[in-house]
């Protein structure tokens, strides 16, 4: 599902993000990327949507290389894939509805299946209450939610999210990786960096251990 | 093809939304767009309508050869004999005094003057047209004059006048004029482009945590362009239709001096409006600048653009 195969990123200037890594995750794991600030779990996570590009290796997802890929297909790889931020990147001037129906806008769906698609999102986060508020209204933990419900509204068969308990507290936190559980749980493959051990340990996963751009056992 | 056009669809409601969103910098563009426009509009529809004058004049350099009142007919044919035999004359047409006192007659606010006439002051005349100069585009403005001073030293002519001199001016004027206009047009065509290249620029930048997101979750760039092209279109398409309005307001403005000038004329010449194919070419071709502007400005901006 996803492979790194001795990748290595190299930044402008020389410094190295990643140095080297391998891993593979098969489709339906829910693995966590660990590691400090600046262990290089940001940069090993962008590589998979092709925010970033590899220096050497190669990341394979599906079986595609997307290190390789050309700049226009690169849309309908992120379709696939679903991607949750710390900062959640949601539009503060649409309502939480219009956020959620985003991803949709560009899809093959009807404008009656894409409502119906975004409202039983918002409602497996429990924000469907809120689909007409802005999200500028919400608390730290919903605007988190709101972001996996735009994340998962096109039913993507892989989820990604950097830090997405960075800012939250631990009720919150919990609340959050019990939804990513629940998505694992009906087959989706996730994958979550984070520098909380805490999390780490009560969820019990996979662990893909970085320090200094490269893993660690 | 559903899914083609739903989005195009969309893409339109969006630079709708866009100008609602703000109203009065889209009004100011689109009088910036009109005013500009208008120029060449206006020079165009003025072109047209000066046409509509130099049409009804014979642009062929001629020559009005009159006779004396007391030359007889019999010596008027021999003379026109001489002009048809003239190698340097391609015609040469006799118009009695009969014929043109009537031609008078039927020109437009003389018709009381000639009535008022107690007899017939015009004499019989020839209208000579010479053969044209091989190569030249029109006659050697020399050859017409030196052939003007032979027929005036002929037996029984009066006068000789090189007509259709200031019919010539005109049209040369008004090719000028065409030009200077195709110019303005160039120029201020140039000028639209960048005032769309620039809105659509401010916009890009404006929205750019929304594009970067669209990028994020797989918008394609096409899909993210539509929007602005739309944008572009519709400001262009505002601005030719305020062009129309200023153009039209100021040919009524005009038009009041003008139909007062002409009447001492005796004309009922007034400046016209755009003929309907001319006034949608000018909306079409604004919008389609504006759709350029646009396109320039998405290929700039656009790509440099990327989730981080």
């Amino acid at each position: 599902m996803i492979s790194f195969s001795a990748v290595v990123k190299r930044y402008p200037g020389g410094q190295e993000g990643l140095k080297g890594v391998s891993f593979s995750i098969e489709a339906g794991e829910f693995a966590f990327v660990a590691g400090h600030s600046g262990a290089g779990k940001s940069t090993l996570l962008k590589l998979i949507p092709a925010i970033e590009r590899p220096s050497s290796g190669a990341v394979l997802v599906n079986g595609q290389n997307v290190g390789a890929l050309k700049r226009a297909a690169l849309p309908y790889l992120r379709r696939n894939l679903g991607l949750v931020f710390q900062d959640q990147k949601l539009l503060y001037d649409r309502s939480v509805y219009d956020n959620v129906m985003l991803p949709l806008a560009f899809s093959e769906l009807s404008g009656r299946e894409a409502a119906r698609r975004a409202r039983a999102a918002l409602d497996k986060v429990g924000l469907l209450a809120r689909e007409k508020a802005n999200p500028i209204q919400l608390s730290g933990g919903e605007q988190q939610r709101l972001a996996i419900a735009r994340a998962v509204v096109n039913r993507p068969s892989v989820l990604i999210a950097d830090e997405p308990t960075a800012n939250l507290d631990a009720g919150s936190a919990a609340a959050i990786l019990e939804i990513f559980a629940d998505f694992n749980k009906v087959g989706v493959t996730v994958l979550v960096a984070t520098h909380d051990e805490g999390l780490i340990g009560r969820f019990a996963r996979q662990v893909l251990r970085l320090a200094k751009g490269s893993l660690v056992q | 093809m559903k899914t083609w056009l739903r989005q195009h669809r969309q893409a339109i409601a969006a630079a709708f939304g866009k100008l609602a969103a703000q109203k009065s910098a889209a009004a100011l563009n689109a009088l910036v767009i009109g005013i500009a426009l208008s120029l060449p509009a206006g020079g165009y529809a003025l072109l047209s309508s000066l046409r509509t004058i130099s049409v009804g004049a014979v642009l062929e350099p001629q020559l009005s050869v009159f006779l004396r009142a007391e030359v007889k007919r019999p010596e008027a044919d021999t003379l026109g004999a001489r002009l048809k035999t003239d190698a340097r004359v391609s015609d040469a047409r006799f118009v009695s005094r009969e014929q043109a006192l009537k031609e008078l007659q039927a020109t437009e606010g003389l018709a009381e003057v000639v009535a008022a006439l107690s007899h017939n002051p015009l004499p019989d005349a020839f209208v000579v047209r010479p053969k044209r100069t091989q190569g030249a585009h029109s006659t050697d403005a020399a050859l017409l004059d030196a052939l003007a001073s032979e027929l005036r030293a002929l037996p029984g002519v009066a006068h000789v006048q090189v007509d259709s001199a200031w019919a010539r001016r005109l049209g040369a004027l008004a090719g000028t004029a065409r030009l200077a206009t195709a110019l303005l047009a160039a120029l201020l065509a140039f000028g639209l482009v960048a005032i769309t290249f620039n809105t659509i620029r401010l916009q890009i930048l404006t929205q750019r945590a929304e594009i970067e997101i669209s990028k994020l979750i797989g918008a394609t760039d096409a899909f993210i362009r539509r929007p602005f092209f739309y944008l572009g279109a519709l400001q262009g398409l505002a601005g030719g239709l305020v062009a129309l309005v200023i153009l039209a307001a100021s040919l009524a403005a005009l038009n009041i001096g003008v139909s007062e000038l002409a009447a001492s004329y005796g004309s009922s010449f007034r400046l016209g409006f755009l003929e309907p194919g001319d006034a949608l070419a000018v909306v079409l071709f604004s919008a389609a600048l504006g759709w350029f502007g646009a396109f320039l400005s998405v290929s700039k901006y656009l790509r440099e653009i990327e989730p981080k």
